[in-house]
């Protein structure tokens, strides 16, 4: 078969896959966050935590409560790292450094796993499996309760309640992200995937010579890392590490997994705002862009620019042989534009414009489709952004699904949209102003500087992916990185959260002549024209001094 | 201000309980179930699918090998070559090179590679395969491509005293297609290969 025919039926395969659970699954979350009853198990735990789940909570008791939880995640888990070489089942490693156990703490609670650390010659067991991989959970079932949260603030009418924020976390932990990432595991095992408690192993190869072998809960963290969108491997190398993912099945399983939850989630906004066709409009914009990325990189990873590769006769570089271009490209796309940033192959070594096109998915704010709740919400601030613009052009007062975008709406909006841009831009001109930027390239000219925007690009929009040459783990950036992981995750949530309250508030407007349907193609254009504009415009001196530069002198 | 400083000592004393009771039933009994199937259900695979010769485990067929001769850094021409590795195929250390396709250094690797490749297996420049001269994203790529595999037939061939077309025959036994026809790429598992190979000339 053709690599060309195999890449496109890999893709089509994939989109398959997709469209037929984004119904069901789509329906069934919107029927967990909905439901009125409480499973036993639930109702323990809500005890155990002193929570009544049938509390509705305004917007500022759900803010606290998002905060709360995500500040004792950061504790306990520095607290873990600081601890290891005190604490069973460490493997002998010593305790985490105080720049880099902080890094790594707000990386996990911010949903980003941008690691700063080596897995397997850094991370023991229980720091892994009863630390970081505990986080995949509940940061990603943070980021959906989140959606939910705003969902119900357009869903709902004179009422400041958004739900209760620990009925939202544990059901969507238990009852969505559980199930689904244990089913996940056990495929990744059936596939090769590892999962033991073994340690490290030494065996004699056929030449004898000695080779060690670490074992670990690999295909439990490996599931959740890519169905939560965090992204944080169990090994240094990540998804191109055999044992976490070890064929070609396992492999698109994994692109599935990062995908599956991001894409259903418009049909559950659909359900809970009472009309699915606005699911499909929000999720069409989504699958566009998502689109275009995957052809854009798979022909230009095909097409194979740059004077290595061009010698190679291929871009293998960074690229495992069981994958090839295609595979990889497929994943690469569906890593950066998920805000997941699990890696199956090396984006560094990708064509000067591949690396420009990774790049743009995460600038666009990691919706399409985004991160497991924080792709949804993204999408839906910028949707409503996308109706106040339609607005403006046809002099009519902009509404959303019946509700008034006016003055507060759009500032927060607006506050939600520079965010991300304001870290990426300070961080990356601080770090390239002080010099720390240059002394950790592995890269020199605009590939060097592409690594430096790579990196805190990746942090602020909660991505964790890297242009791994570049050498993060420096007091410097572990502070700085940190820093953007955290302000790049809460800040938008504060925005969100407040804007949801706000709407829910509101008294519906009945729909008239005039007012814009946004269940129609032509609304799914804007939108995309607005996401394309709004990152061209602030990031495309950036992009043109790092990837376009390299790009067009290739 | 007293009763705002007690009701946030509240909420996050809850928050740390709800963290806790998540990490038992996230941190804990998740992986410890799942251990249990993959232990149950498939050990073989679970415990890194170990391949054995001559009685004992050889390593994994998922992590690749160094076939260097013992204790220096040039390949030994008996046996079937991997792809470079950044970390000499050392699974503790994993990781690319992070090298950019335009990058000098790497333009420099690639060139000597070729050469190497070329001579080594005493085949024109023009059929070293891209594979020969990239390394892999995880250093321990198990994998070569077929085409890489089949350049190697007649330095291996001459080396162990076999015929071509025996090693041939054994370079085909071991070519993988893509899973399922069309996932991936196609590949030879180098380890698996060079097991293979080894009980031919032990015979």
């Amino acid at each position: 078969m053709s690599p060309i025919l195999a890449d496109v039926l890999q893709v089509s395969a994939l989109v398959a896959a997709l469209a037929l659970v984004h119904r069901p699954l789509g329906d069934y979350m919107a029927r967990v966050y909905a439901g009125k009853k409480h499973s036993r198990v639930e109702r323990w735990i809500y005890r155990a935590v002193g929570a009544d789940p049938d509390a509705g909570m305004r917007w500022p008791a759900y803010l606290r409560a998002v905060l709360a939880f995500s500040l004792a995640g950061v504790l306990f888990l520095y607290l873990l790292q600081r601890l290891q070489d005190r604490l069973p089942l460490s493997l002998g490693f010593a305790a985490i450094s105080p720049d880099q156990a902080f890094n790594t703490a707000a990386s996990f609670v911010a949903n980003t796993n941008w690691q700063s650390y080596s897995g397997e010659s850094a991370m023991g067991q229980l720091a892994q499996t009863g630390g970081l991989a505990v986080q995949n959970f509940v940061s990603a079932a943070v980021g959906m309760a989140v959606a939910v949260a705003l969902i119900r603030g357009f869903a709902r009418a004179r009422t400041g309640e958004l739900g209760n924020f620990w009925a939202d976390l544990v059901r969507g932990t238990l009852r969505i992200l559980l199930p689904m990432a244990a089913v996940a595991a056990v495929l990744l095992i059936a596939c090769g995937a590892i999962q033991n408690f073994s340690g490290t192993q030494s065996v004699t190869t056929v030449t004898g010579q000695t080779q060690h072998l670490t074992g670990g809960a690999v295909a439990s963290q490996e599931a959740i890392k890519d169905l939560g969108t965090n992204g944080g491997g169990y090994y240094n190398a990540n998804s191109a590490h055999p044992f976490e993912n070890p064929s070609g099945i396992s492999n698109l399983l994994e692109i599935f997994l990062l995908l599956v939850i991001p894409f259903a989630m418009p049909r559950t906004f659909g359900r809970m705002v009472g009309s699915v066709r606005q699911g499909y409009a929000v999720v069409a914009a989504m699958a566009g862009i998502w689109l275009a990325g995957v052809v854009a990189v798979t022909w230009l990873e095909a097409a194979h620019p740059g004077t290595a590769a061009q010698l190679a006769g291929g871009a293998m570089e960074g690229k495992e042989q069981r994958f090839g271009e295609g595979a990889s490209s497929l994943f690469a796309v569906s890593t950066t534009m998920t805000s997941t940033g699990s890696v199956n192959s090396f984006h560094d070594s990708f064509s000067g414009l591949s690396g420009g096109v990774l790049l743009f998915g995460m600038m666009i704010g990691e919706i399409a489709p985004g991160g497991v709740g924080s792709g949804l919400y993204g999408m839906l601030v910028m949707a409503v952004v996308a109706v106040f613009i339609a607005g403006l052009m046809v002099g009519r007062t902009p509404e959303y699904l019946g509700k008034k975008i006016g003055p507060r709406e759009m500032k927060l909006a607006a506050c939600y949209i520079l965010v991300t841009p304001a870290l990426v831009l300070t961080g990356t001109a601080l770090a390239m102003g002080t010099g720390n930027g240059e002394s950790s390239m592995t890269n020199t000219g605009p590939h060097g500087f592409s690594e430096v925007l790579y990196a805190y690009t990746s942090a602020s929009n909660n991505n964790g992916s890297a242009f791994a040459g570049f050498a993060a783990n420096t007091g410097f950036h572990n502070t700085a990185l940190g820093l953007c992981m955290l302000l790049g995750r809460f800040l938008p949530m504060v925005f969100v959260l407040a804007l949801a309250g706000s709407l829910a508030g509101q008294r519906p407007v009945p729909a008239s002549a005039g007012t814009l349907r946004t269940d129609k193609p032509l609304f799914t254009g804007v939108l995309v024209a607005c996401i394309a504009i709004v990152a061209g415009l602030t990031f495309f001196p950036s992009l043109a001094l790092g990837p376009l530069a390299e790009g067009l002198a290739a | 201000m007293n009763t705002s400083a007690r009701s946030t000592a509240r909420l996050l004393f809850s928050a740390l309980r709800a963290l806790l009771v998540l990490t038992v039933v996230t941190g804990v009994i998740y992986p410890l179930v799942i251990t249990g199937i993959a232990q149950g259900a498939f050990s073989d695979r679970a415990n890194g699918s170990k391949v054995e010769h001559e009685g004992r485990d050889v390593g994994s067929k998922l992590i690749g090998q160094s076939w260097n001769l013992k204790g220096t850094d040039t390949p030994d021409p008996r046996w079937f070559q991997p792809r470079p590795s950044n970390s000499a195929y050392d699974p503790l250390a994993t990781g690319p090179s992070n090298l950019g396709a335009s990058d000098a250094t790497l333009v420099k690797t690639v060139k000597e590679a070729k050469q190497q490749v070329a001579s080594f297996n005493d085949v024109p420049v023009s059929e070293v395969p891209k594979d020969a001269v990239t390394g892999s994203g995880s250093a321990i790529d198990p994998h070569i491509s077929p085409a890489y595999a089949r350049i190697q037939v007649d330095r291996v061939a001459k080396e162990n005293g076999l015929s071509e077309p025996q090693v041939e025959n054994l370079v085909r036994d071991h070519e993988e297609g893509r899973d399922l026809g069309f996932l991936g790429n196609e590949k030879v598992n180098v380890l698996e290969l060079n097991v293979a190979l080894s009980r031919l000339t032990d015979n």
